[in-house]
């Protein structure tokens, strides 16, 4: 596989200039949220407070209940006690109008393969529908590196410009709140720098992030808060103000895959 | 013994005595049929199971819907106690039926409607305990069994109907012999009544046994999962990673 | 870098320009664009339509065998023959279709679209019933062609009977795939589900097409109106029930 430059950095102003007003982030609050699968206590009855434009990295070893936490905020799962409430600029919203301000990345791509670039970010647009789609497309192909590849099928795209095209179509609505779930596996090292950019600028430019992962390295030294779960519960969480690490500590991710 | 103990074996006593009890009555108390002499008796076996099963189904259903609502696990194993339960019955039903219709009609098999739409409702009932086996995911399982339980209720009125109008467009040779239900004679009816409630007892003790069942299976389930949160996992020789603790002398 | 036309400027304006609607969830839309992609896919990959066709007419052909279909009692088989055909493809056809909304989990990118589940349930469903009935119109003149019936007087009835059972088949099996996407043996255990349920399907369109294509031709009225009632029981079981089946 021929390996595809990844493309300079979007800068927050792109990111501003292609989401409208709405990067103002999302907060969000967790109040005695639980989840339990029949016996299995994946997320015991936990309380938080995620402000505004945090970026909130959750740590963890498999099972400690990091995904559950995602998936309970995206709305994928229900929780088996507790509210989760989102608190948008106007005031507190019902998990339904946050929907339409939330961007989840999560470790497949969901993409249709079948379908070109251009098609599957078409479709979303219609399924939120966003006005002026069509430049709206355009103008995220190509800060995404993909304007040339638009009209090809996604079947024929590498991991890192998958990678690419999934982080556009969840940005494609320009969300004020973005869920990643472990986004840096089976990324080469290009790719988690790219990432890392691409968190950076959209930190900047006001979104509320919350990424969850078990590596640490640059793309998690970018949080502004960081918490650790542990079993289901949460035994670490250094607070909103806290910085993680020093910007040179933990450099490199730690790719899965050598660098071709 | 605790209460609840005491109550369900005093209540499988009963259960048993009651259908020992509609055996006999069934044998000696109920008259003998005019045409269908002693194979009829089977006919009070065959129409309680048949009422139960009935049942069974209509407890299957509401036990998928609260699942839906609540999502809470003992729904679902009422479900599938319920499930295996009604097979059970299904089967005698269907196993019964060909036994009297054999000396009766001359055939063993009939396409009325009753007969024909029990033999679907045996068949979903099948595809339901296919479920349990064939998927792992227990909240899935159990989501799809709810979502069948329903599915299956909702369709077997259609079933019954659809079979009735067409066994009318193609009418079978009259049959002589009373069909279950009408102009019964007022001592045969009390037995069926009677033996229907004797099903019934024992639809109640069977659904519990399997609902204890699936439930202890839950509930170890939950224990070792607490085990394992606890402390760290145990290698093969039941060593942890942890230093040993000490049962010392203070 | 690209400028967006609608940007404003203003950061104290709380609606997005982006998205025109309130936040209530339509169900049109989503399903009317979940629809174009199941058909956009089909269009390209054009796996489904040609197996399911080459499937449905491969166990026309072969029933001939076990029937012939010259004789005069085949010819009242053959409206059974060619359900049960339809029936079986139907059954094979619905698995991969919710299979694809697993490879790269976009069942969960549908899922937290702003559009309602439901939405989601009835764009497959229709895109399911225009390819088992595509299937229909590439059977029933081999069908004719076979069984030497003609059908040319009772077109409209016919077309009638297959609009209605085609829906009939596509309505449990659509739902009853959502589920079983995560089972083993899956291609097995959704026709098992199914086909119990379907029952009145088969017989009501078996018998519906019997008297149309007997001689003289009978409206099947009574049919049609079983099937009718089939279709919207299943319907509105499957519209209550599709949101909380996908739940975690």
């Amino acid at each position: 596989m021929t390996t595809q430059p990844t493309p300079a950095a979007t800068t927050p102003a792109t990111y501003l200039a292609l989401s409208g007003p709405l990067r103002l982030g999302l907060g969000i609050e967790y109040r005695n949220v639980e989840k339990r699968f029949g016996p299995v206590r994946a997320l015991r009855p936990t309380s938080l407070e995620i402000h505004p434009g945090e970026f909130v990295a959750l740590l963890g070893p498999n099972g400690s209940g990091k995904s559950t936490l995602l998936r309970l905020t995206a709305h994928l799962a229900r929780p088996t006690a507790g509210t989760i409430l989102f608190r948008g600029p106007a005031g507190y919203e019902s998990g339904l109008a946050a929907r339409w301000r939330l961007g989840v990345v999560g470790h497949a791509t969901m993409l249709y393969d079948d379908l070109t670039a251009e098609e599957n970010l078409q479709l979303f647009a219609r399924l939120y529908q966003i006005e002026g789609a069509a430049s709206i497309i355009s103008a995220r192909l190509e800060a995404a590196g993909l304007a040339e590849r638009r009209s090809d099928l996604v079947r024929t795209f590498s991991r890192g410009m998958r990678q690419r095209l999934t982080l556009a179509r969840a940005l494609l609505h320009g969300p004020g709140l973005l869920l990643f779930d472990e986004p840096t596996t089976g990324l080469d090292s290009a790719g988690c720098e790219w990432l890392a950019r691409e968190l950076g600028s959209l930190h900047d430019s006001g979104c509320t992030i919350i990424m969850s992962t078990h590596q640490g390295g640059e793309v998690t030294a970018l949080a502004t808060r960081t918490i650790s779960l542990e079993s289901g519960r949460i035994v670490r969480d250094t607070g909103s103000t806290a910085t993680l690490a020093s910007p040179d500590a933990g450099r490199g991710c730690a790719p899965l895959l050598p660098s071709p | 013994m605790s209460s609840s103990r005491t109550i369900w074996l005093v209540v499988t006593l009963i259960a048993a005595l009651w259908m020992a009890a509609a055996g006999y009555a069934i044998f000696f108390i109920a008259p003998d049929e005019a045409t269908m002499h002693a194979i009829q008796r089977i006919f009070y076996m065959h129409v309680a199971s048949a009422w139960t099963a009935g049942a069974a189904f209509f407890f299957v259903a509401l036990a998928g819907l609260l699942y839906l609502i609540k999502r809470d696990p003992r729904y679902d194993w009422a479900g599938v106690a319920g499930a295996e339960t009604a097979l059970a019955f299904t089967t005698v039903v269907l196993v019964t039926g060909p036994i009297w219709a054999k000396p009766i009609w001359g055939i063993w098999w009939t396409w009325d409607p009753r007969l024909t739409s029990t033999f679907v409702l045996w068949l979903m009932y099948i595809a339901y305990l296919l479920i349990r086996t064939l998927v792992d995911d227990k909240q899935r399982r159990a989501t799809l069994c709810a979502v069948y339980g329903i599915f299956a209720f909702v369709d077997v009125p259609i079933v019954f109907m659809t079979i009735r109008w067409w066994r009318g467009q193609h009418p079978s040779p009259v049959i002589a012999g009373a069909q279950p239900g009408s102009g019964l004679d007022p001592t045969m009816k009390a037995v069926l009544f009677f033996t229907w409630g004797a099903t019934l007892a024992l639809f109640a003790v069977l659904l519990r046994a399997r609902y204890r069942l699936e439930a202890i299976r839950g509930l170890t389930e939950e224990l070792r999962q607490q085990a394992e949160d606890r402390s760290p996992a145990l290698d093969l020789e039941g060593r942890t990673s942890a230093p040993p603790q000490v049962v010392g002398r203070r | 870098m690209a400028t967006h036309p609608e940007l404003a400027q203003d950061r104290n304006v709380s609606a997005a320009p982006a998205i025109s609607s309130s936040s209530d969830s339509p169900l049109w839309s989503g399903l009317w664009a979940i629809f174009a992609k199941e058909v956009r896919t089909e269009l390209r990959t054009r796996e489904l339509l040609v197996t399911t066709a080459v499937f449905a007419l491969t166990v026309v052909f072969m029933f001939s065998f076990s029937f012939d279909p010259t004789s005069e009692e085949s010819r009242h088989i053959g409206p059974g023959l060619l359900w049960i055909a339809f029936l079986f493809a139907g059954t094979l056809m619905l698995e991969p279709a919710f299979l694809r909304e697993q490879t790269n989990d976009t069942l969960a990118a549908l899922r937290l679209a702003p559009i309602a589940p439901s939405a989601i349930l009835l764009g497959k469903t229709l895109a399911n019933f225009l390819f088992l009935l595509i299937t229909e119109v590439i059977l029933v003149p081999v069908f004719v062609v076979f069984y030497n019936v003609s059908v040319a007087n009772v077109l409209p009835g016919l077309a009638l009977v297959c609009l209605l059972g085609t829906l009939g088949i596509v309505i449990p099996g659509t739902i009853f795939s959502a589920v079983t996407a995560h089972a083993r043996m899956r291609e097995m255990l959704l026709p098992l589900l199914l086909l119990p349920v379907l029952t009145p399907i088969l017989i009501a369109a078996t018998e519906a097409t019997a008297s149309l294509l007997s001689d003289p031709p009978e409206w099947p009225g009574m049919a049609l109106k079983l099937l009718a009632g089939a279709d919207i029981i299943f319907l509105t079981a499957a519209y209550f029930l599709f949101d909380s089946m996908l739940e975690e």
